[in-house]
């Protein structure tokens, strides 16, 4: 028998699940929307995990692990910025590359900690792994059902769930955000009606990558119970690119998008064991195949995919 | 005279792309209170000019004098805060929004609640007789829809030194003329208004001064008052050029296509035409007059294959064509251009160079795997030739190319696959003058072949002069198909409104 308890213990979970997700999303959205696909989230969100969990080492401080994790990421999207905004580098070959890269140096700095500690093991202090507990708010998570609900994750989540919604503010409802807009659809309109298109790129490139970068955080400091691993981060940058699809470049849908592939992957924990791991461990990739063949079938016209996502701007090319 | 007079004034400004000098030395003035007219012929370097103007280009030498100040303009901002404000000759509007966030678009201050902004911009299209959907998005209107928000949105920002770069190839004549009152009332108001268009008698309406370009060269400036058509023709093009367009006889008209009773819906149920009969014969030219939008697009769009009908046939040798698809049609053997009006849209790939061009046409034909560039490339090059086209090469992309160019290269390719049926729609749109009587000749050397030309214009003086029957629409009904030569400029003006043929053609007798 399916207890509400077993739910709402899957929902919790799921919840959990996802919140990397919604970060590596929304950073995604952001640069998207700009009209830059960059597929360096992967890697954007191992330097900001490694970032982040060298801070917490340090400090002991959740947010200061937070904000080491964004500036990282900030600084990986720096790259990304620099070679194809203002040197018109092909975005796929930056983005790949910057996914090379920041694997590579997130795996690096790790072993090489690894090594210092001289324990054969690098780990943060328990201080921070409380802090980074799911809360407990009095009265409010005591609430039968809705105070689990809604008040019983950790750190992470909130703050996931408050960038996604400041982001969806931002681009949809402020001036910036629709100049911003404009630019991912038609940048040559944008600097006619006088938009500075290149420092709103930056902007929100940089703003994505920072995203990115705290949910590398979540995947080095929370998923593995303050242990460091290498290649923590483990494919969920890709499922975000492809979750932008899927969300229809709206941050709020995107809490929802990351928050179903979280069940996705937390599914084999909650099923009986008949069906074999392997299958649910397919899952989420699947489901994003599906979603892709879904959105291209819906086509430009339903979808809301940037009409210069892509191509760089040059304003003497025409 | 005082230099501050002077609202803008370039200076021996060079423009170098690749290997093309679009602007070589070019000398302007325009002054407060003055509207100038910049002519000259398609790819001379009027649209590059002015993009140096309104900040989109770097001039490579030269200097350009804001109210008697040498001015950097370096970027839109720059030439939007020395007051400089442009339309562009494509459209430069942002499809998934409204008109009214178009307009809005990239104005300092906060971003106004809708209700605000909607007051402000139908406050505005009342003031100056403007009519737009403050709330339709761009992607669902019309060229000339297009047009009016961006008119809008230099209104809205209130610039006094106004640019506009073709403004009227997509305007009928009645928006045209609304146009121009604005550009009147302005030019009172003591704003610099530089206008550029190819139609002369709009030049010579509006214009106080006319400066002339010819190869990226300026080519000296005249006062509208001491000119006439003949003689601008003559100063853009270098030599007198006849402006009168030939009607050779058709030869054994044959009926090629027929269409009965064809009904066709939009996309949103409204009906674009409403039980049209009528037949196309070979060489004639069928020329389509009608006010834009009463369905001169769905015309052709069906004929050639790519909407349904709702009801009706098209007969080709007894056989229905309706609902085929286009290689449907190949496939029958009926061998069918058609030059629609949305170019780079529909006609063209802009991103590819003529070759590639070409090809898109022709690339079934080849046998093996794999394609043969060869004839494409040979072909682009006769064209090249024989069309005048200016370009840097077969291979630089058509989107490079000035706008009158990528026209020819379209028309060109259609004529070169030898037709039976040819179908245009406004193929001089854009067009200076000279290229559009090489149009002209075209077509009538196509006639001349037996090809069934469908003309649809908007130029009623070149519609009376150029075709042999005229068939009039309105709101989707055909209210007329005349002889050109039995028929006046009028009287097809009344048919437009809706007048049959036959009330029409008694009233002129009677
Ligand atoms: N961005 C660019 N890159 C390369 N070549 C260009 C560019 N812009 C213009 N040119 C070239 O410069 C020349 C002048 O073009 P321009 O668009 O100024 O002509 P135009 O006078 O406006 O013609 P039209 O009447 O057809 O609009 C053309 O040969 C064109 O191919
Ligand atoms: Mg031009």
């Amino acid at each position: 028998m399916i207890s509400l308890a077993f739910i709402l213990k899957f929902i919790v979970a799921a919840v959990g699940a996802g919140t990397p997700l919604l970060f590596g999303t929304v950073g995604e959205i952001m640069s998207e929307k700009v009209g830059h696909l960059n597929l360096g989230v992967e890697g954007m969100m191992s330097v900001g995990a490694v970032a982040g969990f060298a801070a917490g080492y340090a400090t002991g401080n959740l947010a200061c692990a937070m904000v080491f994790a964004f500036l990282a990421g900030m600084l990986s999207a720096l790259i990304y910025a620099v070679l194809t905004v203002s040197f018109m580098a092909n975005q796929n070959v930056i983005g790949l590359t910057l996914t090379i890269f920041g694997i590579g140096f997130a795996n690096f700095v790790g072993v090489y900690m690894i090594g210092r500690t001289g324990t054969n093991n690098w780990q943060l202090p328990a201080n921070l792994i409380e802090q980074m507990k799911n809360v407990d708010i009095p009265f409010l998570s005591d609430i039968p059902v809705l105070g689990k609900l809604l008040f019983s994750y950790d750190p992470f989540t909130y703050v996931g769930i408050a960038i996604a919604l400041a982001c969806g503010w931002y681009l949809f409802r402020t001036k910036a955000g629709l100049n911003a807009q404009a630019i991912g659809e038609n940048p040559a309109a944008a600097d006619a009606a006088s938009i500075r298109v290149t420092k709103w790129k930056y902007i929100n490139i940089l703003l994505g990558g920072g995203i990115c970068g705290i949910g590398g955080a979540y995947c080095s400091m929370v998923i593995n119970g303050g242990v460091w691993i290498s290649d923590c981060v483990g494919g969920l940058g890709w499922i975000s690119v492809a979750l932008v699809i899927f969300a229809a470049w709206k941050p709020q849908m995107a809490i929802l998008g990351s928050f179903v592939f979280g069940a996705l992957r937390i599914l084999k924990y909650y099923m009986p064991a008949v069906i074999p791991i392997a299958f649910f461990n397919m899952l989420p990739f699947v489901i994003t195949a599906i979603v892709l063949l879904a959105a291209s079938i819906r086509g430009a016209k339903g979808s809301h995919i940037p009409e210069n996502l892509g191509n760089n701007y040059f304003r003497e090319e025409r | 005279m005082a230099e501050q007079e002077y609202a803008i004034r370039c200076d021996k400004i060079t423009k170098v792309f690749g290997s093309v000098v679009a602007n070589d030395q070019i000398d302007l003035d325009v002054r407060y209170g003055e509207i100038l007219a910049l002519l000259g012929e398609n790819g001379s370097g009027k649209t590059t000019l002015m993009n140096m103007i309104s900040g989109i280009y770097h001039p490579d030498g030269g200097t350009i004098y804001v109210d008697g100040r040498a001015a950097s303009i370096q970027s839109p901002l720059d030439a939007q805060n020395l007051g400089v404000g442009m339309i562009h000759q494509h459209f430069k509007l942002v499809n998934i929004f409204s008109a009214m966030e178009n307009i809005e678009l990239g104005t300092p201050g906060k971003k106004l609640p809708p209700k605000v902004l909607r007051r402000k911009v139908e406050d505005l299209c009342e003031k100056y007789g403007l009519e737009t959907d403050p709330d339709k998005p761009i992607h669902a209107m019309s060229v000339s829809e297009k047009q009016t928000v961006e008119i809008l949105k230099v209104l809205y920002r209130g610039a006094r030194i106004l640019i506009l770069d073709e403004p009227t190839a997509v305007l009928t004549p009645q928006e045209t003329d609304k146009l121009f009152a604005i550009l009147r009332q302005m030019r009172k108001a003591g704003c610099a208004v530089i206008i550029i268009t190819h139609k002369l008698n709009e030049v010579l309406s509006i214009s106080d001064r006319v400066t002339i370009l010819r190869k990226g060269k300026s080519y000296g400036t005249v006062n509208t008052a001491e000119v006439n058509v003949s003689k601008l023709t003559e100063l853009m093009v270098g030599r007198a050029v006849t402006l009168e367009i030939d009607r050779p006889k058709p030869e054994d008209p044959e009926d090629i296509l027929k269409l009965v009773d064809l009904t066709v819906r939009r996309k949103d149920g409204s009906v674009a035409l409403d039980d049209v009969s009528f037949s196309i014969r070979t060489g004639e030219i069928l020329g389509v007059a009608g006010v834009a939008g009463s369905g001169q697009k769905e015309l052709c769009e069906t004929i050639a294959g790519l909407i349904q009908p709702a009801q009706g046939a098209i007969l080709y040798k007894k056989e229905n064509l309706a609902g085929k698809t286009p290689r449907e049609l190949i496939e029958m053997g009926i061998s069918m251009s058609f030059v629609p009006e949305d170019r780079l849209g529909m006609g063209l790939v802009a991103g590819m160079g003529m070759t590639d061009n070409m090809l898109l046409k022709t690339y079934t034909q080849g046998k093996g795997p794999f394609v043969d560039r060869a004839p494409a490339r040979a072909m682009a090059e006769s064209l090249v030739e024989k069309l005048d086209i200016v370009t840097a090469g077969v291979e630089a992309p058509v989107r490079m190319m000035s706008g009158g160019n990528v026209q020819k290269v379209l028309l060109g390719r259609e004529i070169e696959s030898n037709p039976d049926l040819l179908i245009t729609a406004y193929p001089v749109r854009g067009l200076d003058i000279n290229s559009s009587y090489l149009v002209y000749d075209l077509l009538n050397e196509q006639k001349k072949k037996g090809v069934a030309v469908v003309y649809i214009g908007e130029d009623l003086d070149v519609l009376l002069q150029l075709c042999d029957r005229i068939l009039v629409l309105c709101h989707g009904k055909v209210t007329g198909v005349v002889d050109a030569a039995a028929v006046s400029k009028e009287q097809i003006g009344l048919m437009m409104t809706g007048e049959s043929a036959q009330e029409v053609m008694e009233y002129g007798n009677g």
